[in-house]
């Protein structure tokens, strides 16, 4: 791939940070994955030439300046309407890659509406949801994802079903909608993690650009903040306390349903 | 120039919408406009406009805004609880300073209210609504013919100062049936390029950012400025209004939308019996026309401000006059509509200055 | 029995010492230096010689901070270096001829 950076003597460039991510430095906690996420969806922009025809919607979240990042056109939206932001783009401008980038405040707190109608319309667009089951931008309070018993600044006796409800798998809700084409969930923590997730993006773009209906990646990810580990043990924390509950792997592929085990009844 | 057509407010101003090159539409059904909604969904798609009937308001505006954002006419149109939901997404909007047409018909309320029309939004249209330092461009129609016309000069105002707008219609304006002609327009003709939307960053540009987030208290600040020093180019450039038999008025009605339309028929009846008696009637109201209020001050003794609800506008009148005269009010609520009749005998009362009954004390401001 | 020699950069000065990479490194090539760099993070260095240019840190690195590289490809040329004697036939063994003296089987 082309790099930004000459290679030594006798040797060739392989990885590069992709032309298409700023050189702004990101302001996420270190060990985050908004910052791999953001890196991959880039590179698959720049891989696939599609730079000039790419907008995207910021959400409100710690991704709230994605647009500081990824040097595409796009639009910040409100706090939970950035499906509605992008169903708007994307009707005036249909030839055009559209994708949101939210949260799981932002998708599935104040959001839930406009996530579900714009996945039930089929609006041919790809929205990125990052599960970390925490608020971390307003400083560490319940998702709608916070799992049971995970302690959070709203929850500091861990979350209890019978006043704050279930963590709520809206992925697997969205995969029921007809109007939902492609509905994935990864995890960028691994190599093999982040080269999957790349695929997913690659092949949601395809499925736009065939126009195929609304494509979901939802990517279960670390918050070191608002979890208060370090960044290997985030990730460690996340594989045995998250996975059980997100089971990675795809939900719903060419529009049919996967047959899937694991997560709760 | 179309043939004159008999038709109800709200489908005139669908139809004008079409004719004004709206390409986006995205509303949600609420009594008494769902007609713009219903009008476009048949008329609008066969021309070729995406018109969609969405979960909510707060959809509706968002859309609205990526719609305008990615450099569409686009428009929304609601009735008073949804307008209200919408105020989160026209302050976005207008920070972001996107062009887009707000349509309210204004019911009454507050709270759920009633179906029944009202002005009880003025304040909502005219002093925010939404958070922060912001103006919407407020046109109020008083006729079917306006519901269309107002249309075209929403669209090139928004355009032209990349700022919503607003008509501020009423119930009884959406449903009723009036002859309505549709101009000449050619939108290619209006519309101007717009090099900020987000359309797909081309290698021979910088990526367009559409945000109204600005953290560093000094950028927050200098967006604030940008956006006040606009607004004053609206207030000097944009002012609307008409007046009507005020070169020797000692008496000033001022109304507005429907209510100007009752208020002309009570000054012309008041003038038959022998009152001096004018009507100004704000056309914008934002930027609202106090500089005609100073000008005819001087001549009156005494200002009338007739409204359907408990005294909104009369506090710009009083801004415009000044304490120079005294400024009475009148006005009805909750979808009462006052009669030319009951504007005569308030008009009457002002000039004999007969103490004011005790039951009219809870409608005077 | 290819032997793939590859080499990183870290942009130190954007590295945020996470410690990701040294997790995802399968040659144990990554370590935390002592020092810190401008933001206050101990970043990421090379301490071993044994990278293989997998690119497993790049991919998991928030920040991009990491390039990867690998040995350049061979120039064509090929010289033979041996010949096993086999009892049906002899097995040539060459090798592409690398600029600076590395060999690449």
């Amino acid at each position: 791939m082309p790099g930004k950076h000459p290679a030594p003597e006798g040797f060739e460039v392989v990885w590069d940070k992709p032309e298409a991510l700023t050189d702004t430095r990101m302001h996420y906690c270190p060990g985050c994955g908004h910052g791999v996420v953001h890196k991959i969806l880039m590179e698959a922009v720049d891989e696939l030439g599609i730079r000039a025809e790419t907008i995207g919607v910021a959400p409100v979240g710690c991704s709230v300046f994605a647009y500081n990042y990824l040097d595409v056109d796009m639009q910040e939206a409100a706090h939970g309407r950035a499906a509605a932001v992008a169903t708007g783009i994307k009707r005036m401008l249909p030839d055009r890659y559209v994708f949101s980038y939210q949260g799981d405040g932002d998708l599935a707190a104040i959001g839930t509406a406009e996530t579900i109608h714009a996945a039930n319309r089929g609006e041919n667009i790809l929205v990125i949801f990052i599960n970390n089951a925490i608020y971390g931008m307003t400083g560490g309070q319940m998702a709608p994802t916070t799992i049971i018993g995970m302690k959070t600044s709203t929850t500091p006796e861990g979350r209890e079903v019978s006043t704050q409800g279930f963590p709520f798998r809206i992925t697997e809700l969205l995969a029921m909608l007809p109007g939902a084409y492609y509905v994935t969930r990864q995890a960028v923590h691994t190599p093999n993690g982040v080269r999957s997730f790349k695929k997913a993006v690659l092949k949601a773009f395809q499925a736009q650009k065939e126009k195929k209906g609304y494509c979901l990646i939802e990517v279960v990810s670390n918050c070191p903040s608002g979890w208060k580990l370090t960044p290997v043990e985030a990730n460690k924390w996340m594989e045995k306390n998250m996975f059980p509950v997100y089971p990675p792997g795809d939900l719903k592929v060419d529009g049919k349903l996967v047959e899937r085990k694991g997560g709760p009844a | 120039m179309s043939e004159p057509r008999l038709m109800e407010g709200n489908e005139a101003l669908a139809e004008a919408a079409i004719r004004a090159g709206c390409r986006g539409y995205f509303g949600y059904p609420i009594t008494p406009q769902s007609e713009v909604l219903e009008y476009l969904a048949g008329e609008g798609r066969k021309r070729g406009m995406v018109v969609l009937q969405v979960e909510s308001e707060l959809a509706a505006i968002n859309m609205v805004y990526g719609a305008a954002g990615a450099g569409a006419r686009a428009m929304t149109s609601s009735s008073s609880p949804g307008i209200s939901l919408m105020q989160e997404g026209i302050s976005y909007i207008a920070c972001a300073e996107l062009p887009c047409l707000v349509v309210n018909v204004n019911r009454g309320g507050p709270g759920l209210g009633t179906i029944q029309p009202s002005q009880g939004d003025y304040f909502q249209a005219t002093k925010g609504g939404g958070h922060g330092d912001y103006h919407l461009i407020v046109l109020a129609p008083a006729s079917v013919q306006e519901m269309a016309d107002f249309v075209y000069d929403g669209f090139d105002l928004a355009d032209k100062y990349r700022n919503p707008v607003m008509i501020l219609a009423d119930g009884a304006l959406g449903q009723m049936m009036e002859k309505v002609v549709f101009k000449d327009y050619d939108p290619k003709a209006h519309e101007p390029a717009k090099p900020w939307a987000t359309t797909g960053k081309t290698p021979d540009r910088a990526r367009n950012i559409l945000t109204s987030l600005h953290i560093q208290p000094e950028k927050m600040e200098e967006i604030n400025l940008r956006l006040q020093a606009k607004y004053a180019r609206i207030s000097r450039e944009e002012v609307r209004f008409e007046q009507m038999y005020t070169d020797d008025a000692e008496i000033l009605v001022v109304a507005y939308g429907l209510m100007a339309r009752i208020s002309h028929r009570a000054v012309e009846m008041a003038r038959i019996r022998g009152v001096k008696v004018g009507l100004l009637r704000p056309i914008t109201l934002w930027p609202y026309p106090y500089r005609v209020l100073e000008e005819l001050a001087p001549r009156l003794k005494g200002v009338l401000v007739v409204e359907m609800n408990a005294g909104q506008m009369v506090e710009d009148v009083r801004l415009g006059i000044n304490g120079k005269v005294p400024v009475e009010f009148f006005g009805r609520m909750g979808g009462m509509i006052p009669s030319p009749d009951d504007i005569v005998g308030k008009i009457l009362a002002m000039t004999t200055h007969a103490p004011k009954p005790v039951e009219e004390e809870a409608h005077a401001r | 029995m290819a032997s793939v020699r590859g080499t990183i950069t870290i942009d130190v000065e954007t590295c945020k010492g996470c410690e990701l990479c040294i997790e995802a490194c399968p040659q144990d090539s990554l370590s935390l230096s002592k020092e810190i760099n401008k933001q206050g993070y101990h970043y990421a260095v090379l301490v071993e010689d044994n990278c293989t240019g997998c690119v497993n840190c790049a991919l998991v690195c928030p920040d991009a901070v990491i390039t990867v590289y690998r040995t350049r490809k061979e120039t064509g040329k090929r010289e033979q270096v041996a010949v096993i004697s086999n009892v049906r036939q002899d097995i040539r063994v060459t090798v592409d001829e690398v600029p600076g003296g590395r060999v690449d089987i």
